[in-house]
């Protein structure tokens, strides 16, 4: 079974994605072919249980990881085969990521944080669009703090500013709220929405929060490395429910 | 708790390979100090053992001017020959020999140039014949007097075999020798220590080396059947009396050998020396590792501190992670030292020309014991500070975010501008007060205390010098990011510039001193030589070139020339205090070619002094002086002119007249001035062709004769740079340490600037920035610490003669690019490794 969004672009794809780790008796299969595509412009959940594959799934289609075989692709471009040049320039320039550790540069200012893929890059931010993430974060007047100034909500604010700011074709988003408080990951997420709504960016969120999951447009869910359902716009209760239903037929998945 | 200390220990051999390394380097040159000395020691015993293994006892006269070995050659008294016969009267004396040597037989080569030596005498000595330790290999013993016989060693080097007509430069100028005879000593040896020996008849051995016939430098004495040499001595002693020293062989070999010991002790010291240094910056090192590897293990210290364990244990954990590496470090580098002595030793010999036969290298219990004391302290006392550190982590940390917290500078600023201040006062007091025999000490130690004042203010000075010294790397991000990491840790950034800072300010104010002496040379050339061609030669070993003084008589005729003198000097006695004097054939020429107003020659009881000299010794005309040269017997003269200081040589101008009692009887410059209008390229071919019989000189322009004199402060240069290079070498593990440690404190980092989509070349010119920052600012404080000592210590130089202060700014800017350069280098390693970071490994990074 393959999930797509008919009748939209696509953002990015995975086709018949293996991925395994070690060999012998340590080998693991994270992922067992597993398709799946992402619509432009749209919120995409994917969740799972520990263990499910997720988080490679979503390192495999950013291009952070390699796939053992299938393919992946970022827009029109396969990113499973690039070199490190190529992979490093797919990250800078079409791709961006937010972590769950925050990851800022604590020697760099709020605002030199959110510019730094554009420095990297040597482009000048778009003043016009600057000024929509700032006030979208509302970041506006935090701007000269050094991370260690700024709360763990602040920090992750300024973590999706700088993912937004380059306006990628992709942002992947890796447990954003896993170390927030339920009032600043709901802030986190209703801005990850409001980018989507409002100026049709494209998110790809791994979770495993019901809850933050309900942000999205539709949710996948994995287990064992296996694509095994998916939901369109969901609500916490709906992606509990399907999660009870996935831990209660355990493995082998059922479909 | 020991277990798991030793367990994180290992867990970082990395880190600890490289601060151990600097202990290891600086052990290895104590080491290697002590087993050179002791090897070399035995050697020479065993040589002179050899060499007097003939003598039961030996009778040289008290020298008439005691001179030691670093001042130069002694002049040994001669005895009359009557003395040699009181010796044979003496009961209990089976043979009595008359020796007839000193240092001074130049053998000119084949190639027709004088064999040079770089240390052991090149002796003339009168032929005695074979005995157990001399063994003729080719031909005879010279018989008529112009017939010589040489050593193996003197055949090899100057290419001459039996029947050649051989040129020997003595006391007095060249003369030609048939070489009848060529000998070497028992054991195959062809010299021994690397000595140059010629050996004539009796009396012509002692006319050309101790002036005249009759006399003998020593006397050789061996003991019938039954006698003890101390016997001997004694009654040897008791029938000469006073004015006599009498040794048996076995002291005259020990107090020889004692006299090359002592030089050899400043070769120690001089090693030594560097060995602190080496080990002064290996302490920032290491004390920096320990910091960073406390601060590294806050988390797992708080938390044994949480399950129950000490203060102090916390700190004997740390503490005896220093132990085991000084020790570890103490026996490599007492290896090391090891090998580096037998290898220094060897090349000692063959500088020498060979002929030393080494003993076996051999590990003195003083190399043990001091490479263990070093090592062991040195790396204690680097690690006191970090342990105290750890034991103060509270048990609270093991539960929090390790966010090590700027802690702020002020004290240790406070603290780094005294310690400064005292170094700063220590320095002044020793540089210009006069503390007496305080001096040096308080110079050493006000150096070093100053070091570390600085060190300690260097965290401060770290943050505007590096934000300015980053702008330069600051056009692209990667520099900029360096930049901000290199300021991040100012303590730690700190601490791996002033080990640095150390070695560069160093080299940096030596040369300051050295430029200045140079400068200040040709300054006082410029002034006071008027010269426009200088007769010289280059001096290698104690006993200076020499010519024939005929050459100037000759000059003097040549058209074109104004003034032509030669110059002679001695070290003498007066009032049993020694001084340096000069003499001039002639006293007008000297005058006219030094540019000084008419002078009358001086006749053979007439001296002129320097005013300086006269206001001194409270001299003025008509006083009466007696001079004890180093040879014949003291004489009285009379001060008939005193001249201002420079208008000629020296302070005190003997008459020609004297030179046949001084211990080197010939010129050993000479001055040719030239009329007005006359080139020195007209007359200079002229005066070459009159030394030709004079090989050991030559004559030049005056500008190349002082660039030649100015070269031995580049000489001084090149050797302080490359022995201090150590020290430098072991900075550079300092920064390539900090760098490897900033990279794995940075891992998440990395991995977020390169999954954002910072490139690989990138990441590398990030930490590259990163190191250039640190080094170039660790080389900023050095030149701008050293060209401050320099100044001092120039200024405090003023009044021997260093007028000029010269900053050598190209060697400065070099150092500078040097350690740009140095920065590039300790990067390689720590960029690649951040260059390749797996990236979803390190964005997980805990």
């Amino acid at each position: 079974m393959t999930p797509t969004t008919t009748g939209e672009a696509i953002a990015a794809r995975a086709d018949e994605v293996w991925k395994v780790y070690g060999s012998g008796e340590a080998r693991v299969v994270a992922l067992r072919g597993v398709s799946a595509s992402f619509g432009q412009g749209r919120f995409t959940a994917i969740m799972g249980p520990s263990g499910s594959g997720k988080s490679t799934l979503m390192h495999c289609l950013a291009g952070l990881d390699t796939v053992d075989r299938g393919s992946v692709h970022i827009g029109g471009t396969q990113v499973s085969g690039l070199g490190d040049k190529a992979l490093t320039r797919l990250r800078r320039d079409r791709v961006g990521f937010i972590f769950q550790q925050f990851n800022l540069l604590p020697t760099l200012s709020a605002a030199e944080n959110i510019k730094l893929p554009l420095d990297i890059a040597g482009r000048k931010p778009d003043p016009q669009w600057w000024d929509v993430v700032i006030d979208t974060v509302g970041l506006r007047d935090r701007l000269s703090h050094r991370p260690s100034q700024l709360s763990g909500g602040q920090q992750q604010r300024v973590a999706c500013a700088r993912a937004l700011v380059a306006r990628p074709d992709v942002i992947f988003a890796d447990e954003p709220t896993g170390n927030l408080d339920s009032r600043s990951g709901a802030e986190v997420l209703s801005f990850l929405r409001a980018s989507v709504r409002e100026h049709r960016q494209t998110i790809v969120m791994v979770t495993h929060d019901p809850v933050a999951a309900s942000y999205a447009d539709r949710v996948v869910f994995l287990a064992d490395g296996e694509f095994v359902d998916e939901l369109h716009d969901p609500t916490a209760e709906t992606v509990l429910d399907t999660m009870k239903r996935l831990d209660t037929y355990g493995e082998p998945v059922m479909i | 708790m020991l277990r798991a200390t030793l367990k994180s220990l290992l867990a970082r051999k990395l880190r600890l390979i490289l601060s151990g390394l600097a202990v290891v380097l600086g052990v290895m040159f104590v080491a290697g100090a002590f087993v050179v000395t002791d090897t070399l020691g035995r050697s020479f015993d065993g040589l002179f053992a050899d060499a007097y293994s003939t003598t039961d006892v030996g009778v040289t006269a008290v020298p008439k001017v005691a001179v030691d070995e670093v001042d130069g050659e002694e002049v040994p008294t001669p005895l009359p020959a009557v003395t040699l016969d009181t010796i044979k009267s003496i009961p209990g004396v089976r043979v009595a020999t008359g020796l007839s040597e000193a240092d001074g037989a130049r053998v000119i080569g084949s190639d027709g140039k004088v064999l040079t030596s770089v240390g052991p005498p090149r002796m003339g000595t009168a032929w005695t014949g074979e005995d157990g330790l001399l063994e003729l290999r080719q031909g005879r013993g010279p018989t008529a007097d112009d017939e010589i016989a040489v050593n193996a060693a003197v055949a090899k080097a100057a290419g001459i075999k039996l029947g050649d007509r051989v040129g020997v430069l003595t006391l007095e100028p060249k003369k030609e020798f048939t070489l009848v005879g060529v000998w070497g000593y028992s054991g195959d040896r062809d010299s021994l220590g690397g000595v140059q020996e010629v050996a004539f008849t009796g009396p012509v051995a002692q006319k050309l080396m101790l002036g005249r016939t009759g006399i003998f430098s020593s006397i050789r004495v061996e003991a019938a059947a039954g006698v003890t040499p101390e016997q001997l001595r004694d009654d040897v002693a008791a029938a000469l009396g006073s004015g006599y020293k009498v040794r048996t062989g076995e002291q005259m070999a020990q107090d020889n050998a004692a006299g090359l010991k002592e030089g050899l002790s400043f070769v120690n010291q001089i090693l030594l020396g560097f060995a602190g240094v080496a080990l002064f910056v290996g302490v920032f090192l290491i004390l920096n590792t320990f910091s960073i590897i406390v601060a590294q293990r806050t988390r797992e210290l708080a938390l044994m501190r949480a399950l129950g364990a000490g203060r102090r244990q916390v700190i004997t954990s740390v503490m005896v992670e220093a132990v085991v590496i000084g020790l570890l470090a103490s026996i490599l580098g007492l290896a090391a030292g090891v090998g580096v002595g037998a290898l220094l030793t060897k090349l000692f010999d063959a500088f020498g020309g060979g002929g030393l036969q080494l003993a076996p290298v051999g590990v003195p219990l003083a190399a043990v014991i001091s490479s263990f004391t070093v090592g062991l302290v040195v790396t204690v006392v680097a690690a006191v500070l970090p342990a105290l550190r750890a034991s103060r982590i509270a048990p609270i940390a093991a539960m929090q975010d390790v966010a090590t917290p700027d802690r702020p500078l002020t004290a240790i600023s406070i603290a780094g501008g005294a310690v400064t201040a005292a170094g700063a006062a220590a320095l002044g007091t020793g540089l210009f007060a006069d503390a007496g025999s305080a001096d040096l000490w308080l110079i050493l130690g006000g150096v070093l205390v100053t070091f570390i004042g600085v060190a300690l203010l260097t965290p401060l000075i770290s943050r505007p010098v590096i934000s300015v010294l980053g702008r330069l790397f600051s056009w692209s991000l990667p520099g900029r990011l360096g930049r901000l990491n290199s300021a991040r840790n100012p303590r730690r950034t700190a601490i791996t510039a002033a080990a640095l800072m150390v070695g560069i300010a160093l080299v940096t104010g030596v040369t300051v001193v050295m430029d200045s002496a140079k400068s200040s040379l040709r300054a006082e050339a410029a002034r006071v030589l008027k010269a426009e061609i200088i007769i010289s030669g280059d001096q290698n070993g104690p006993r200076p070139p020499t010519y024939d003084p005929a050459v100037v008589t000759s000059a003097a005729a040549i058209p074109g020339v104004r003034a032509a003198a030669a110059l002679w000097n001695d070290q003498v006695s007066i009032n049993g205090a020694k001084t340096w004097v000069d003499a001039a054939d002639d006293l007008s020429q000297l005058a006219t070619a030094f540019g000084a107003g008419p002078t009358a020659a001086l006749a053979a009881d007439q001296i002129a002094v320097s005013q300086p000299k006269a206001t001194e010794e409270g001299w003025k005309t008509g006083s009466q002086v007696t001079i004890q040269a180093s040879r014949g017997d003291p004489r009285t003269y009379t001060v008939v002119a005193v001249y201002a200081e420079d208008s000629l040589p020296g302070s005190i101008m003997m008459p020609a007249a004297a030179t046949k009692d001084f211990g080197i009887t010939q010129p050993i410059l000479g001055f040719v001035r030239l009329d007005p209008g006359t080139t020195v390229d007209a007359v200079l071919p002229q005066i070459k062709t009159l030394l030709a019989d004079s090989p050991e000189v030559s004559a030049t322009d005056a500008n190349a004769f002082v660039e030649q004199q100015v070269s031995t402060f580049d000489t001084i240069i090149t050797m302080i740079q490359v022995l201090l290079a150590l020290a430098i070498l072991i900075a550079v593990l300092g920064v390539i340490n900090t760098l490897a440690l900033s990279v794995l404190e940075r891992t998440r980092e990395l991995g977020l600037l390169r999954a954002v989509g910072l490139g690989r070349a990138q990441t590398m010119r990030m930490i590259t920035v990163e190191a250039v920052v640190i080094s170039v600012f660790g080389a900023l404080l050095g030149v701008v610490v050293g060209a401050g000592l320099g100044t001092a210590v120039t200024r405090a130089l003023e009044n021997d003669g260093i007028t000029e202060l010269v900053l050598p700014w190209s060697r400065m800017a070099t150092y500078l690019l040097l350690a740009a350069l140095v920065g590039v280098i300790a990067a390689v390693i720590p960029a690649i490794r951040a260059a390749r970071l797996n990236i979803l490994g390190a964005i997980a990074h805990d």
